[in-house]
């Protein structure tokens, strides 16, 4: 029987360590600890796309399987990285370490970790720039800032390259206009040259790139996901909808984050956009092809971001639609609105979106050829050509989270702003430096929105938490608003732990609650089958 | 001198030192953005310990009704469960406040206070120490419920379609029929 050692008492409190160990960053390797990093890439997810040096590979553990040559690959790939974006480039170099971003990203500000400082994470990269692309960094090495490419270098670049959501909200801050989310978009395709990738991007990669959506999907598991949703509208309103598939010659494409079909509270979003279009009499079709507005290729390289983007084109031109809309996303408009065009377009075969509604010509939209579904919904709300009851949402006291992407990526302010203030009575908005383009990342995009990393993500969505703890505490707000897939899925666990009590929903979904449609029945219940105010007794 | 008079008397600097203490188990880096930043927004962290212990040293002096305790040592406890802490260094500072508290009696050059009330006092916050165990605890294992329930909210309505094509299947007439 093996020996127990017990520690004697006196052992036992001097094991106990209080305190940081006070040393340098540089001397400070990373400690890979469990709920705080992402499994590693399965090999045939990478295979799949034909991403390189795909393997099994664990992170926690010491060996991960490393081709031989993998300094060389990381430093090759950085080269032609730097060699084709002047913007790395400029970034590696401008830095003057003044601080400014230090203490605006959710991750430092809820982990107190310095390394999710913007600059001191950028810092870990560019300490290997510097010895190995600078003059004085090969001369004189620590003294120039600069040091060696080892393997815990390696590890801990990977470790806080997955410890960023790219929300930008530090670049914001920046006098350079050094944009970090840059620098770990950088920093994420020199780990993919090593297939050290995360699972919970590269599945999706390989779904989308297989079937055109994240999780999966097949055209018949699709329409049987919104044959559901359908059911469940005519249950409430009495009102059965019969919307088309891959139907060419429609006027609209519409394409909207896979999660809205399987996942709530996504799908109640998904049956807003349902009823809308319906009570719209709208020429649009849904496509199981193209059934994937998220990208998760953007996280792992510009080339796989824009092999899984060109679907949406392409489906278009086979339709042989006019224009295109696109559901409520986050990371999706940030490519849609500044890759897309330059990825896929020209998309000269499309006409600059016209709302056949109201007449609206969106040419903010006029290159790409596609419009969010607030701005179509906003310029409906202005025409006065929906009839709204915002009673039915008189028991949510809400307030409105601002995607990253939409807000920071996309000047995406107002319009969800006006229609939650058209469909509902009662909204707060948080503390204004939460706000807008300063508003708190969810803490979990760019893929970082698996299980397993449950305590980064905590730490993450701590500063968008808290603001909602404040207008929770101070307004009674219930619902917590967004025009994100990812938000809609992450923010509902962030609440559950920060701030229980408030809960998630898309804007849609509130939209289609007070929307008065033609020929519905008197509604007892609200889009989650719970009692309308005023209804309870029923 | 009752000791509830004393923590009220010496509230800011027992404060202080406590905050101090805390901020001892972060890395210095961290620490001077906690203490420096004053805006809940900003700096929610720092914001949030420092209230938080404001309010349970205002309770154990007496200025405040009882009851309030527990919330606000769970604002505190609710962040460090989740930070890059062990779960002894999330908690010390619980038991900071006796070393702060024994340090400014030390330093108090009226009377002594009675012995008793002092030993009083200690039991008290080892009583905070219980209550806070208990937090820590419900934190983590919320985590871990948080984890569960993803999972199955994923894959909830892919269940709930396959139960229905069972049931469907179930009520669909016997081609042998």
């Amino acid at each position: 029987m093996a020996k127990v050692t017990t520690p004697k008492p006196a052992e036992l409190v001097t094991s106990i360590d209080l305190k940081p160990s006070g040393k340098e960053w540089m001397d400070t390797p990373a400690e890979i600890k469990p709920g705080t990093f992402c499994w590693g890439a399965k090999a045939k997810n990478l295979n799949i796309v034909e991403f390189p040096n795909a393997r099994d590979w664990n992170p926690s553990e010491e060996d991960w399987k490393l081709p031989e040559n993998w300094q060389e690959i990381f430093l090759t790939g950085m080269k032609n990285l730097l060699d084709k974006y002047r913007s790395f480039k400029v970034f590696m170099d401008i830095c003057v370490r003044c601080g400014a971003c230090a203490d605006k990203c959710h991750f430092f500000i809820g982990s107190g970790d310095p390394k999710n400082m913007p600059v001191l994470r950028a810092e870990l990269l560019r300490s290997v720039y510097r010895r190995y692309f600078t003059t004085s960094g090969k001369l004189l090495g620590k003294t120039a800032g600069g040091r060696e490419l080892t393997i815990d270098v390696l590890k801990e670049l990977w470790y806080y390259f997955y410890q960023c959501t790219e929300c930008r909200r530090c670049s914001l801050f920046c006098p350079y206009g050094i944009d970090t989310a840059e620098i770990t978009l950088m920093g994420r395709e020199l780990m993919n040259l090593l297939g050290l990738n995360t699972d919970w991007i590269s599945g999706p990669v390989a779904n989308c790139y297989m079937k055109g959506n994240h999780l999966g999907l097949e055209p018949h598991a699709i329409m049987n996901s919104i044959e559901g949703m359908i059911d469940d509208i005519e249950t409430i309103t009495g009102i059965r909808i019969n919307p088309s598939f891959n139907r060419k010659g429609a006027e609209i494409l519409f394409v909207t984050p896979s999660g809205d079909l399987f996942a709530d509270p996504g799908t109640f979003t998904c049956m807003g956009y349902l009823m809308l279009f319906h009570e719209l009499g709208l020429d649009y079709t849904w496509s199981t092809y193209a059934s994937e507005g998220g990208n998760f290729g953007f996280f792992t390289s510009n080339e796989m971001a824009k092999r899984l983007n060109s679907k949406i084109y392409a489906e278009a031109k086979r339709l042989g639609v006019k224009w295109i809309i696109g559901g409520e996303c986050g990371h999706m408009w940030r490519v849609l609105t500044q890759y897309m065009d330059t990825w896929n377009g020209p998309a000269d075969f499309l006409e600059v979106p016209v709302s056949p509604i109201t007449g609206t010509r969106f040419d903010t939209s006029r290159s790409t050829k596609m419009i969010h579904i607030t701005e179509f919904t906003a310029d409906l709300i202005k025409n006065g050509k929906l009839k709204l009851d915002p009673s039915r949402n008189d028991d949510l006291i809400v307030t409105y989270h601002d995607s990253c992407n939409t807000s920071r990526g996309m000047g995406l302010l107002e319009e969800p702003r006006y229609i939650i203030e058209n469909v509902c009575n009662h909204f707060h908005e948080m503390p204004e430096n939460t706000i807008r383009e300063q508003t708190f990342c969810c803490g979990s995009g760019t893929g970082l929105n698996a299980s397993e990393n449950m305590e980064l993500r905590m730490r993450g969505g701590f500063p968008r938490a808290n603001a909602v703890k404040f207008v929770k505490d101070r307004h009674g707000v219930n619902m917590l608003a967004n025009i994100c897939a990812i938000d809609r899925a992450t923010l509902s666990a962030s609440m559950d732990y920060w701030v229980p009590g408030v809960r998630v929903t898309g804007v849609h979904e509130m939209v289609a609650n007070a929307l008065v449609m033609k020929g519905e029945k008197e509604r007892e219940t609200n889009l989650r089958g719970e009692p309308l105010p005023g209804k309870e007794g029923n | 001198m009752s000791i509830e008079q004393f923590l009220s008397e010496q509230k800011d600097a027992i404060l202080k030192g406590w905050f101090d203490l805390v901020l001892d188990t972060y890395p210095p880096d961290t620490a001077s953005f906690l203490k420096k930043q004053d805006n809940p927004f900003t700096n929610p962290v720092g914001h949030t310990i420092r209230e938080g212990m404001g309010h349970i040293l205002d309770e154990l002096a007496g200025e405040t009704p009882s009851g309030q305790i527990g919330a606000f040592l769970d604002n505190i406890i609710r962040i460090r469960a989740v930070q890059d802490l062990t779960p002894e260094r999330a908690l010390s500072f619980i038991f900071s406040l006796k070393e702060v508290v024994r340090e400014a009696l030390r330093a108090e050059s009226r009377q002594p206070l009675p012995y008793d009330e002092l030993l009083a006092f200690e039991s008290r916050v080892d009583r905070l120490a219980l209550t806070s165990f208990g937090i820590f605890v419900q934190c983590r294992e919320k985590l871990y419920d948080i984890k569960a329930n993803e999972l199955r909210n994923m894959t909830f309505r892919l269940l709930q379609q396959v139960n229905n094509v069972d049931e469907d299947q179930g009520k669909k007439p016997d081609p042998a029929d």
